[in-house]
């Protein structure tokens, strides 16, 4: 069960949310994981972004079983992803590949950096990624 | 209720970004480049106002282009500090626009938070010819935009503005005057 969440400098331009099990209930428990996703936004936005100069930022944060890992690309776009505690190359691949889909995605003319994303087709191939994790 | 197949077409998400450098003729560009400021000259009612058109069209590039060179490059590490960002900006960005480094960057003497891209011949305005009655009008406010989207998409934000300086040894230069934020320098 992973979250998945772009944001850029104003508010998130995706989210995702795969592999929920069965019985898990439903409402809380997804604002649950954006509530942690945003707090953790706040830790990297003001220290991590601007310490660290590398683009994978590894674990930022913690709660319970979960971490969240983040990936800042250079025009300012932050990737962070919800996880049980994978493997760090697995989140790294996960990161990479997912930042040229979104590259391939802002290659549309037609298609704002600013924009929350709404592309089908980003949705069906960003799922793609996450099975892989 | 008997569902409607929707035909799977190619997207732009299946096809490959990583792809052996092209290179994009001049006189396509500059041709695609003349239609544009026509195209926005009927559009317009003031100088200012065309200079801020060309501004913004250059800015969506320049939002977009940061972030694919970067994916492209395969980087593992990224700019945070202010001069870094400008020599990338100087170096990476314009070889990838137009096949080498730009000609000098300097930091203004006056005032601290300014810094100037120089570039002697910009392609937008090798082919343009401004007539009297449009007065400072400066087709590189193109160009300003590119460098504008891409340092603010990267969070340094700034205003970016493009000055033809003549000089005596009969070679124009044009220098854009990057102007950045007050939070941006309060940050560094």
């Amino acid at each position: 069960m992973v979250v998945f969440m772009i944001v850029g400098k104003a508010e998130p331009l995706y989210e995702l949310e795969y592999g929920r099990q069965q019985g898990e209930g439903l409402d809380d428990v997804a604002y649950l994981h954006e509530f942690i996703l945003y707090s953790s936004l706040d830790m990297i936005n003001n220290a991590a972004l601007w310490s660290n100069s590398a683009t994978f930022l590894r674990v930022v944060d913690k709660f319970n079983y979960l971490s969240v890992s983040a990936y800042a690309s250079q025009g300012g776009k932050i990737f962070l992803l919800l996880h049980p505690g994978k493997s760090e190359d697995a989140v790294r691949t996960f990161f990479v590949e997912a930042h040229e889909l979104y590259v391939k995605y802002l290659m549309n003319p037609f298609a704002n950096a600013d924009d929350p994303i709404v592309s089908p087709h980003f949705n069906a191939h960003m799922r793609n990624l996450a099975k892989k994790i | 209720m008997s569902e409607r197949k929707v035909p799977i077409r190619a997207s732009i998400l299946d096809k490959p970004l990583i792809r052996p450098k092209t290179e994009v003729s001049l006189s396509s560009f500059a041709f695609l480049f003349s239609e544009i400021v026509q195209y926005s000259q009927t559009r317009v009612s003031s100088i200012a106002d065309l200079e801020k058109k060309l501004e913004t069209l250059g800015y969506s590039i320049g939002q977009k282009l940061i972030e694919m060179i970067s994916c492209r490059d395969r980087a593992t590490k990224r700019e945070t500090r202010l001069v870094g960002m400008l020599q990338y900006v100087s170096n990476v960005l314009w070889k990838h626009l137009f096949g080498k480094a730009a000609d000098n960057l300097e930091r203004s003497m006056e005032n601290e938070d300014e810094y100037m891209i120089h570039e002697n011949s910009p392609v937008t305005n090798t082919f343009v010819s401004v007539p009297a009655d449009m007065g400072h009008l400066n087709c590189a406010a193109f160009i300003a935009g590119i460098i504008a989207g891409a340092l603010d998409s990267a969070r340094f934000n700034a205003k970016v503005t493009a000055h033809l300086v003549e000089s005596e040894t009969g070679i124009d230069r044009t220098i854009f005057l990057v102007k950045f934020a007050p939070e941006v320098i309060s940050r560094e």
